[in-house]
């Protein structure tokens, strides 16, 4: 709860570290803001050419919406995707990046990892915007579903928080923690259903006679739930299940309690560390 | 007065890491974390910084200074006691603040702003001043890696002071940048406390902690040695752990005050007093003091002044061959001037008593007593006069 209370009161901070990371970001690059556009075209084009064209992977109708299109299925996904999967390894960076401040000045730590995601969650909500725009172009009709897209991204942020400061302040001690989550993260990526729809996925898998129920296995994966949650808002335009949403908003913030937890305590000798 | 800051039995270790790279393999394979030594960087250490005063931290080097500074900015955490301040708190520590190299001054001037506690429109106020005050006007806005150690310190400190902290701690920066520079930061601290804040430094230049600082803190190898009023803390350290004559450093060494002096008279030639003489006049000075006790030939000694700080003349009692022996009570000497030949203005009269040999201070007042010399007759420029009469011979 006290957490809470210095967010909000440092919350002038917050915004002015969320800024700092935006106009960091880009200087000195003559695109700028661009890129943050140009990064994910470039891997749509990427996915959509060898899933959708060479390996021709065929995209769920939309029910009800209808809709059938290999890109805009792989956007609704993989945008939501890029923003867990920069979040987490930027917040792990988050503190030895920022190694000068936290040895010169006291101020919650916290906040550098919180506005790490939060310059992220800025260049998402802007994506999302561009494919709901592109959506609509397309005829899905997403605009009364918004509401439940930014549950899902708040949902999400949450749970790239925890995420980030259980890492980041891991990463401070053991500096292998970024490389293994380095090695881990295609993995996370191809065990979640965003270049081909779950149904490619079977049931069950017979391995040396037995059967290992493998879609149910799917299911516990918090980010499986979190990109089926977003397809059905943005690309079938239905409700998604309120178990999945539940079971989401649990894992959230059952990671941001532990990660202020395990932050907590290695927040203690940070500044020696660092 | 109540504390500022209470430093209450702080102890501080840092791990030393037998080796630094820090892998989780290596840390599975010993089923912890990389071994460690530990090293007691503070040791047990308590005192109380009263509000409203400049408090100095002085030891060698590796003494625990800055570890104690960091501790009480709540950088570091303390392992054991605690430490309570009261009021804002803004600290500059060695190499400047935490600004982030690829923002210009001005973003860093915001962000540092705010995470010393202010709001936008707080910094919007301040800004003109803080940017006046480092004189770095032209650079404002290029990104601070391409500023000189000189410019990021001057910009650092002026955010620091200009955030309005009611406790500023300052380590050993003040050290770096030129003169000018240095002045304007004494003045700036000057001010400060007049104001009532409470300033903590910590600094190698003794002189300067001797000249700022009401108490100061002795630290030895994490230990405090001794705290109290600065002069007694300083010739303590001195004396006893670096075994050096403060004189030596061009510090005096502290007053005995067996004798003191009280003031300076000025009398005319008709023996009556003339606290404005005029230039040319006859004059004697006449110095009251008062003794403790008995004392076998003091020096005394006094000098002046102009308003501007030049030094017009000084003079001993021992170049003159002049011994004496003071007893307890009031007493008073004389110094005749058969003629005032300094140009008319302000000027002030420093007092000094020395020892017999003239090393040890007993009594010394750096302004005595300051009194104008009006015009006469006499005619000059500069600060003195010949005396001496023009005369056309036919
Ligand atoms: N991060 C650190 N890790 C290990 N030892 C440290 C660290 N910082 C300082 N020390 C050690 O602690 C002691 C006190 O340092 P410091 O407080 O910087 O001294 P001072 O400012 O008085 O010179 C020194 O011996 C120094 O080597
Ligand atoms: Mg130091």
């Amino acid at each position: 709860m006290s957490q809470v209370r210095e967010y909000v009161e440092r919350r002038e901070l917050l915004t002015n570290l969320v800024l700092r990371e935006l106009r960091s970001r880009y200087k000195r690059s003559t695109l700028g803001w661009t890129w943050s556009l140009l990064n994910p075209l470039s891997s749509v084009l990427i996915y959509w050419a060898v899933f959708g064209v060479f390996l021709e992977v065929d995209p769920p109708v939309g029910d009800p919406s209808g809709q059938d299109n290999f890109v805009l299925f792989l956007l609704c996904a993989l945008i939501p995707w890029n923003f867990f999967s920069n979040g987490v390894m930027q917040s792990i960076e988050s503190l030895v990046v920022n190694a000068g401040l936290i040895r010169k000045v006291y101020f919650p730590r916290e906040l550098l990892v919180a506005s790490t995601v939060g310059g992220l969650l800025v260049t998402f909500l802007i994506e999302l915007g561009v494919v709901i725009v592109i959506l609509l172009a397309a005829g899905n009709m997403v605009l009364p579903w918004i509401p439940v897209i930014l549950v899902l991204v708040a949902l999400q942020t949450v749970m790239v928080v925890g995420i980030g400061l259980l890492l980041s302040a891991a990463n401070v001690y053991f500096r292998d923690v970024r490389h293994f989550i380095t090695l881990i993260m295609p993995v996370l990526f191809y065990s979640t259903p965003i270049v081909y729809p779950i149904t490619t996925v079977p049931e069950t898998w017979r391995i040396a006679g037995r059967s290992i129920p493998l879609r149910d296995i799917y299911g516990f994966n918090p980010l499986v739930r979190l990109v089926t949650a977003y397809r059905d808002a943005m690309y079938s335009l239905r409700m998604p299940a309120w178990d999945t949403l539940a079971y989401i908003a649990v894992w959230a913030i059952g990671l941001l309690l532990l990660g202020q937890w395990v932050f907590n305590r290695l927040d203690r000798r940070l500044a020696e560390e660092v | 007065m109540s504390a500022a800051i209470t430093v209450d039995h702080v102890t501080k270790r840092y791990r030393l890491y037998h080796e630094r790279n820090q892998s989780v393999k290596a840390a599975i394979m010993r089923g912890r974390r990389a071994r460690y030594d530990e090293f007691l960087a503070l040791d047990d250490v308590s005192f109380e910084i009263r509000e409203g005063i400049a408090f100095g931290l002085i030891g060698e080097n590796g003494s625990g200074k800055s570890t104690m500074l960091k501790c009480m900015a709540r950088i570091l955490r303390t392992d054991a006691g605690s430490i309570t301040t009261r009021g804002k708190l803004s600290a500059l520590l060695e190499l400047g603040a935490g600004f982030h190299p690829e923002l210009s001054g001005r973003e860093n001037v915001y962000l540092n702003g705010a995470i010393l506690g202010l709001s936008r429109r707080e910094i919007d106020q301040r800004f003109d001043a803080i940017v006046d005050f480092s004189g770095i006007e032209q650079f404002i806005d290029a990104p601070v890696k391409n500023y000189s150690s000189g410019m990021y310190v001057r910009l650092g400190f002026a955010v620091a002071i200009n955030v309005d902290p009611e406790i500023l701690l300052i380590d050993e920066v003040l050290a770096v940048g030129d003169q000018e520079f240095q002045n304007k930061c004494t003045d700036k601290i000057a001010s400060m406390r007049r104001e009532g804040r409470t300033i903590v430094v910590v600094s190698h230049a003794l002189p300067s902690v001797r000249a700022l600082c009401d108490e100061v803190a002795l630290l030895e190898h994490g230990h405090l040695i001794r705290t109290g009023p600065a002069e007694d803390v300083i010739d303590h350290y001195l004396t006893e752990i670096l075994s050096i004559d403060p004189a030596e450093l061009g510090i005096p060494r502290r007053a005995t005050g067996e004798i003191h002096l009280d003031g300076v008279e000025i009398i005319g030639a008709d023996g009556r007093p003339r606290p404005e003489p005029t230039i040319g006049d006859a004059v004697t000075l006449r110095f009251h003091f008062t003794a403790r006790e008995r004392v076998v030939e003091p020096v005394f000694g006094m000098s002046f002044t102009s308003s501007d700080g030049v030094l017009v003349t000084g003079c001993n009692t021992m170049t003159s061959g002049i011994r004496m022996v003071v007893e307890p009570g009031p007493g008073h000497l004389d110094l005749e001037i058969p003629r005032l030949l300094v140009a008319p203005g302000r000027y002030h009269i420093t007092g000094t008593v020395y020892d017999r040999e003239h090393t040890t201070p007993i009594h010394e007042v750096g302004d005595l007593h300051a009194f104008h010399v009006a015009e006469g007759t006499l005619r000059t420029s500069g600060i003195t006069s010949l005396g001496g009469t023009w005369r056309a011979d036919a």
